[in-house]
């Protein structure tokens, strides 16, 4: 497994770099460092002199990909594209546009989205899968199809309907919850409450109708229909045939998006005021601050690849058939 | 819910403390992080609501009174230039008042300049280090106006200072040759500009003359920053903590930010060591009765602490302000129609809902302009030519700026006579005010002039039905714009309703502030949408905004129009110098007129602020000018916490209702399952 494991890392390092080198590509495509530096350096009374001042002393008055003026290697790595790329891998990312600590800013903000994206993540999980096995026990019933009627309106409604909807009536209207904001530790409770709750019922409707296909797939297998030969309670079969069985697939979807959950949410953070990774996301994107988005995207992709290797190792905790060689 | 209900209080949506319930703070919200807290870099209006209450410049503008009028800060008086050498040098001798002291602040103890890495590691805040201050000292002004030309500063306005203050551009090369990453110490290399003549006397030498200087004087561009704080942000391992004077502010203000957390929460508190300013006992006439005089006199500052929270949204920002979270609030366009009525005639008064709420209207006139213009360079368009100008002429008057602020700005806002707003020396009221090119003046108030009249304007220009005369092809014009989404749609679709009205054609050229900012400096454009906010209330920082050096494409300067006029210009370079008064009337009047006849821009609007108060909140004034305005404000904590409690009793009952309607549902289901379990045969 370790020689797997070794392997799969491997194979992260050329998709970290097309990541950047896309990332690389489309910020530029949009930005250019004059922009970057018009954009920090305000708009009024700002001259060419303070623009080029700004790009060398951060390193972008370089070639964007290749140096034509540079001799040997230095063709390629005295540009941008090297220069603010290969620190990266050592996951050193440097300060933001305007001079706060990357590093710093990711430490104390990851704790915040990661304080709403796991309890969305875990009650969600658990509401969801409730109702699926509640529709696939009584698949083919009036409970069903109204079931899944609700599942497709919920699915049909956008989430900012649902968060602006939520702050309407739970806050605005029944005074229950704070309508945004973010406190440290405890205090944070109160607000993580709503995004929550809202959180929740806007993946219901789509969390609910793939778990109950997962768990109606699993229901007209064999085994299944052995288990209620044998006399089992249906709630016996479901819970404890299908449900594990059904585990496979659902940890396809489910252990992928773990590491994730620290990226936060751009849109919840954004509307509830939590000052997580989602938010400085949204706010380093409308800044042009390519530091702080190339640090992202990195961070999102090695997340993302972190989460394809935990959902590999665990098929074969819950499926003893699955060897990792 | 129970959870909240243990939380205390009887509001169960109270997004604050509950340790600062009943005390003396405002409460406000930012919704863009500042990028700059540094003095010598910071330049934008989300910036200044922090830095003003911390740093002190050496003058402030006037609170109450109208025309803005400077007045001392720190300064014992506002200083008066003197020519030297036949004028071609100008000093200003300044003299600050003796017994200003710091804010607290670990800079100003010696055994903090070699904290360990662990020691920095652990600190969560700056203020969490022994304290100490010192006596503002006129060193320090001197050192702030040496880092204008720091070289890893990047000072907005420090290669414009190079051009007035003696020595500072080669300053600026000397410093750059040092090439040091670290602290420099700026008292080691003298400026020549500057010169300290004892702990609280020190000049400024300029080039020439430069007037405007004053204004500059009451920027955070020229507060006192101690050498100290440089030296203790320099240590190894605070930039790592954010521990920089970007972020930290070190003044002599009212206020100290003791709390930092840009991506949520930053809160000032009330400077132990600030000296107290007495709140001032005069005004405009209607202050009186308005009871803005009613504290004049004491001391200020009022409040203890300011939370500003994060607020990105402008749904729940607006629902928390109803809720009395926030006492004051701007008007957003979404919540415009919910606060404040628009009668026919113009006038706005709130709408009933507000009022029972206790909330004042606050409103003020901008000090900034929003145009349309023309770019000089453009072969239709531009150029002085009688066939340009007419055609300019016929489009000012068909573009009805009275209509666009009537539907897309809720009439908040006047419509532009000129280049120079109201309040702002220059501006004439009245019937002597008008653009006599565009308006008559009808019944005692302007009346633009009928689309008629802009037709025989378009037809003697050459382009008769809206057509060239001599090649008979339609005129098809193009406008530059920066839009921001489909919402914009609407308003593009009144722009070409506006040049239809003389059968011109329009094409809008939606870009992003990017692309469009690089049109304007390459020239690329025919007509574009801009705006401008005075740096600060004088003529010279409007009508710069045609002066022909000032041109974008030839200088990157802020003449976007890259308007040329040669009269215009020399008549700009007199009135720069003189003195507010009848010659310069006299001046700024030929200027306009000739500004006016040239129609370089379709003269657009100048914008109205409108703002919320809540009852609880007193002495607030609109000044466009005076960014430190949380001294002045007052709040009565006691009313302010019966109002939210009154506002946002919880509601329970629907939690009951969901619970039995959940309960109710789950009925069909247990019988179902009871069936279920009893059947023979299962279904497949």
């Amino acid at each position: 497994m370790l020689a797997y494991i070794v392997r799969r890392v491997l194979y992260a390092v050329p998709i970290l770099i097309g990541v950047n080198l896309i990332t690389f590509a489309l910020f530029f495509v949009v930005n250019s460092p004059d922009d970057m530096a018009r954009m920090q350096l305000g708009t009024k009374r700002v001259t060419p002199e303070a623009i080029e001042k700004w790009k060398a002393e951060r390193g972008y008055d370089k070639p964007l990909l290749w140096n034509s003026a540079a001799e040997g290697v230095g063709k390629a790595t005295r540009t941008i594209f090297f220069e603010k790329s290969v620190r990266l891998f050592a996951l050193d990312f440097g300060a933001a546009e305007d001079n706060r600590d990357i590093a710093f800013e990711i430490r104390a903000r990851m704790w915040p989205s990661l304080a709403l994206a796991l309890p969305v993540f875990l009650v969600g999980l658990a509401v969801n899968i409730t109702f699926a096995m509640f529709m696939a026990f009584f698949r083919a019933t009036y409970l069903d199809f109204w079931g899944v009627v609700l599942c497709v309106a919920m699915m049909s409604v956008s989430t900012l309907f649902y968060i602006i909807g939520g702050q309407f009536v739970i806050s605005k209207l029944w005074h229950l919850v704070p309508i945004s904001g973010y406190d440290a530790g405890f205090d944070a409770a109160k607000f993580l409450i709503l995004p929550t709750v809202i959180g929740v019922i806007a993946g219901i409707g789509s969390g609910s109708r793939w778990y109950r296909t997962l768990f109606l797939e699993e229901m007209s297998r064999d085994y299944v229909r052995t288990a209620r030969a044998k006399g089992l309670a249906e709630a016996t079969v479901l819970f404890k045939h299908v449900l594990k069985n059904a585990m496979i697939p659902i940890l396809t979807g489910v252990v992928v998006v773990i590491p994730l959950l620290f990226l936060g949410s751009l849109l919840s953070e954004s509307f509830f005021g939590i000052p997580g990774l989602g938010s400085y996301t949204i706010d380093a994107i409308q800044a042009q601050d390519f530091a702080v988005v190339r640090a992202m995207v990195f961070i999102g992709s090695v997340l993302y690849i972190a989460g394809l290797l935990l959902t590999d190792l665990s098929y074969t905790l819950v499926d003893p058939r699955v060897r990792l060689e | 819910m129970l959870f909240l209900a243990g939380c205390g209080g009887d509001a169960w949506n109270d997004p604050y403390s509950e340790r600062d319930a009943g005390a003396n703070v405002l409460y406000s919200s930012f919704d863009e992080r500042p990028k700059h807290l540094d003095p010598v870099q910071s330049y934008a209006e989300n910036e200044a609501r922090f830095t003003q209450q911390v740093y002190e410049p050496l003058l402030q503008y006037h609170y109450l009174k109208r025309p803005y009028e400077l007045v001392p800060l720190t300064a014992v008086e506002v200083p008066k230039p003197r020519a030297i050498d036949g004028g071609k040098f100008t000093v200003y001798e300044i003299h600050i008042r003796p017994g200003i002291r710091y804010q607290p602040h670990p800079a100003f103890l010696a055994e903090n300049y070699s904290l360990s890495r662990e020691t920095i590691n652990r600190l969560r805040s700056p203020y969490e280090l022994p304290t100490g201050t010192r006596e503002l000292d006129a060193d320090d002004y001197i050192y702030q106006i040496k880092r204008l030309a720091h070289p890893r500063l990047h000072s907005p306005i420090g290669v414009f200072m190079g051009e007035y203050i003696v020595g500072l551009t080669e300053y600026a090369q000397r410093l750059k040759k040092l090439n040091s990453n670290g602290w420099i110490d700026l008292r080691q290399y003298p400026l020549e500009g500057v010169e300290r003549v004892d702990a609280h006397t020190f000049r400024v030498k300029l080039k020439g003359s430069y007037p405007q200087f004053v204004y500059w004087l009451a920027m955070p561009f020229f507060a006192p920053v101690p050498w100290e704080a440089e030296k203790f942000f320099a240590q190894p391992g605070m930039a790592e903590k954010n521990f920089t004077l970007d972020w930290w502010p070190v003044g002599t203000g009212p206020y100290m930010l003791t709390e930092n957390n840009p991506n949520s929460r930053m809160v000032l508190e009330r400077n132990p060591n600030f000296r107290g300013e007495p709140y001032p006992s005069e005004g405009e006439p209607a202050d009186a009765a308005a009871g803005l005089l009613a504290d004049a006199g004491k001391t200020m500052p009022f409040i203890d602490r300011v939370i500003y929270s994060r607020e990105k949204e402008s749904i729940p920002y607006w629902n928390k302000f109803l809720q009395g979270y926030y006492d004051t609030s701007a008007i957003g366009s979404d919540q415009f129609d919910q606060a404040v009525r628009v009668s026919i005639e113009g006038d706005t008064t709130l709408t009933p809902e507000m009022e029972n709420k206790g909330i004042r209207l606050s409103t003020a006139l901008t000090t900034s302009t929003l145009y349309l213009g023309f770019n000089w360079d453009d072969r239709v368009v531009g150029g002085s030519s009688e066939r340009a100008r007419k055609l300019r002429q016929a489009i000012s008057i068909a573009f009805d700026v009275e209509e666009q602020i009537a539907i897309f700005a809720n009439g908040s806002g006047i419509a532009a006579q000129g280049p120079i707003c109201p309040e702002i020396f220059g501006y004439r009221e009245g019937k002597e005010g008008i653009n006599p090119l565009v308006y008559d003046w009808v019944n005692g108030k302007p009346r633009r002039k009928s689309i008629d009249a802009a037709r025989k304007l378009l037809a003697e220009a050459g382009y008769p039905g809206g057509r060239d005369a001599k090649t008979g092809q339609p005129l098809v014009l193009y406008l530059d714009t920066v839009t921001r989404g489909p919402g914009d749609k609407a308003a593009m679709d009144w722009y070409r309703r506006q040049f239809e009205k003389l059968s011109l054609q329009l094409e809008i050229r939606a870009t992003d502030w990017n692309r469009f900012q690089e049109k304007t400096r390459t020239g690329a454009t025919q007509l574009f949408r801009l705006g401008w906010n005075a740096d600060y209330p004088d003529p010279e920082n409007f009508l710069f905004l045609l002066y022909g050096p000032q041109s974008r494409v030839k200088s990157q300067g802020e003449n976007a129009a890259n308007y040329v006029n040669a009269e215009y210009d020399a008549l700009f370079e007199k009135m720069k110098e003189l003195p507010s008064g009848a010659e310069r009337q006299r001046v700024i009047d030929r200027m306009v007129e000739i500004v006016r006849r040239d129609a370089p821009w379709i003269w657009g609007t100048h914008p109205k602020d409108y703002s919320l108060v809540h009852s609880w909140v007193s002495n607030d004034k609109p000044n466009n000018m005076a960014r430190n305005r949380i001294k002045y404000l007052k709040v009565d904590p006691a009313k302010r916490a019966a109002m939210r409690e009154q506002w946002n009793h919880p509601i329970w009952w629907p939690l009951g209702l969901i619970l039995v309607l959940l309960v109710l549902s789950a009925v069909p289901a247990v019988r179902g399952y009871r069936r279920r379990e009893r059947m023979a045969a299962r279904p497949t």
